[in-house]
């Protein structure tokens, strides 16, 4: 008897769709996130989340009514990030139905950010997610470092000492996720998924890189993550939600089935 | 048209308890409110929540939800509290320092401990965050139609441990024995989300909306 690892889809919502980027080059629209939402809920996924990529700010009340209508259909936890830099936006997405909000850049520029929404909300709503690339050389001890706009700007900012500063700040979770990866359908980056895993006592959730379902595995067997996030090996039909937790059972992990 | 009452003390997201009830309470009326009038004319209460047991337990007694609790609980109606909404029940809470609460059910708010580590030696992590299984040691009518070990979503750092065994109907293993579902007389009160746990959630809300308040 023990408390089950977590699949996690994600919904990437750019302008109300769907999308993946692969490599972030080629989007491929995979339809209507409520839709696709209510297909995952069905299908038993432990949780859902989204994550608004939408460049512009007029679209963003788009994305509330979304998570409105998503969150009267789905009654399992619902995450929301992208776009949340105040707490006020914690608060629309609160509102609107979400459970937790992921803060992403807002928490580089500005960390107090995550200590303040986690006093006013709780820190079991404050996700915050991690975007880094290894910087250490082939051989060397791994060093990770923190990655803004898309992966394409370093901060100088440590991964791993983020991790825990961001858990002493009164985050209630970390979204892990590796640029080198993210898109690539080679795996997780399992070193980093693992050393941050071990660091902190909140849970961590490993995301980018998934290709197949032995890497879904990897990332709990092998990354100590506690939650394992994928988009396109969903979208696009290659496996469904029952399938990868049936592999994963099969290799001994504690399955929510 | 009978009356769900969520009560509404500024603290969390009420969203998903209220959408929740509406799924699956279709003929009756839900309302979110913190006006004890309606709170008092409602046939079924619901006491949710969120957050720190400091800030909850400071604004159920700034805004009245105190008295307007014990009285409802008092008049025999079905009464429902989720997560924090269960804490609050309890005599005190070991949370920021240490909490009183409002003493509904003869038992104390614990914090897991850290470390914390499973049977096997073996570091969990805090909070419990996730999908546990729910073991029904004793029988109620909200549990009807779910079976015994199903999993429901949790997330808390601090776990419920009852003086009476006999009013606990609900136990999950996570590194200690946790008292996760309390019925006395007209209350039930649970740890876990049951408005997040999917179907077997749904079903312990329908269950709670279609019973009168009598034990088993």
């Amino acid at each position: 008897m023990a408390l089950a690892k977590r699949i996690i889809p994600c919904l990437d919502v750019d302008k109300g769709r769907v999308v993946k980027g692969v490599n972030f080059v080629d989007i491929r629209d995979a339809g209507n996130p409520v839709e696709v939402a209510k297909r995952y809920n069905e299908q038993g996924a432990d949780e859902i989340t989204f994550l608004d990529i939408t460049a512009s700010n007029e679209d963003r009340g788009t994305t509330v009514h979304m998570v409105e209508e998503i969150a009267s259909e789905v009654f399992i936890p619902l995450t929301v990030g992208g776009g949340i830099r105040t707490c006020e936006d914690i608060r629309r997405m609160l509102n609107a139905g979400a459970d937790k909000v992921g803060i992403n850049t807002a928490a580089v520029f500005n960390p107090d950010f995550v200590r303040e929404a986690a006093e006013r909300f709780g820190s079991q709503c404050i996700v915050v997610a991690i975007d880094c690339k290894r910087v250490s050389a082939e051989g060397e001890p791994g060093r990770w470092e923190i990655f803004t706009h898309g992966g394409r700007k370093p901060t100088g900012i440590d991964a791993v000492e983020w991790a825990i500063k961001m858990n002493e700040f009164g985050a209630g979770e970390i979204l892990l996720t590796s640029m080198d990866r993210d898109g690539t359908k080679n795996g997780f980056d399992l070193d980093v998924t693992r050393t941050i895993s071990n660091a902190i006592p909140i849970p961590v959730i490993a995301s980018g890189g998934v290709g197949n379902l032995q890497h879904l595995a990897d990332g709990v067997t092998e990354g100590h993550a506690d939650a394992v996030l994928a988009a396109s090996i969903f979208h696009f039909g290659e496996y469904t939600i029952p399938e990868a937790k049936a592999f994963m059972a099969a290799q001994g992990i504690e399955m929510r089935l | 048209m009978k009356t769900i009452a969520v009560i509404d003390y500024g603290m969390g997201n009420l969203h998903s308890v209220s959408k929740a009830l509406e799924h699956v309470a279709t003929d009756q009326k839900v309302v979110v409110t913190s006006d004890p009038e309606v709170i008092r004319n409602a046939e079924h209460v619901v006491l949710p929540g969120v957050g720190a047991i400091r800030d909850c337990m400071a604004e159920i007694r700034r805004l009245g939800v105190d008295k307007v609790v014990q009285e409802n609980i008092a008049s025999g109606k079905p009464f429902l509290g989720i997560c924090v909404g269960y804490q609050a029940l309890m005599q005190d809470s070991e949370e920021n320092g240490g909490v009183p609460c409002l003493g509904q059910f003869d038992g104390h708010v614990r914090f897991f401990g850290d470390p914390l580590v499973d049977d096997n030696g073996e570091k969990l992590k805090v909070p419990h965050m996730g999908w546990n299984r729910v073991k029904q040691t004793g029988s109620h009518p909200i549990w009807n139609g779910i079976e015994d070990d199903t999993r429901f979503y949790f997330v808390h750092s601090f776990y419920v441990e009852a003086a009476d065994q006999s009013q606990v109907i609900g136990e999950t293993r996570y590194g200690k024995t946790c008292h996760v579902a309390l019925a006395h007389e007209n209350v039930v009160a649970v740890q876990f989300h049951p408005e997040k746990s999917h179907d077997a959630g749904l079903q312990l809300l329908k269950n709670f909306a279609e019973w009168d308040g009598k034990s088993a």
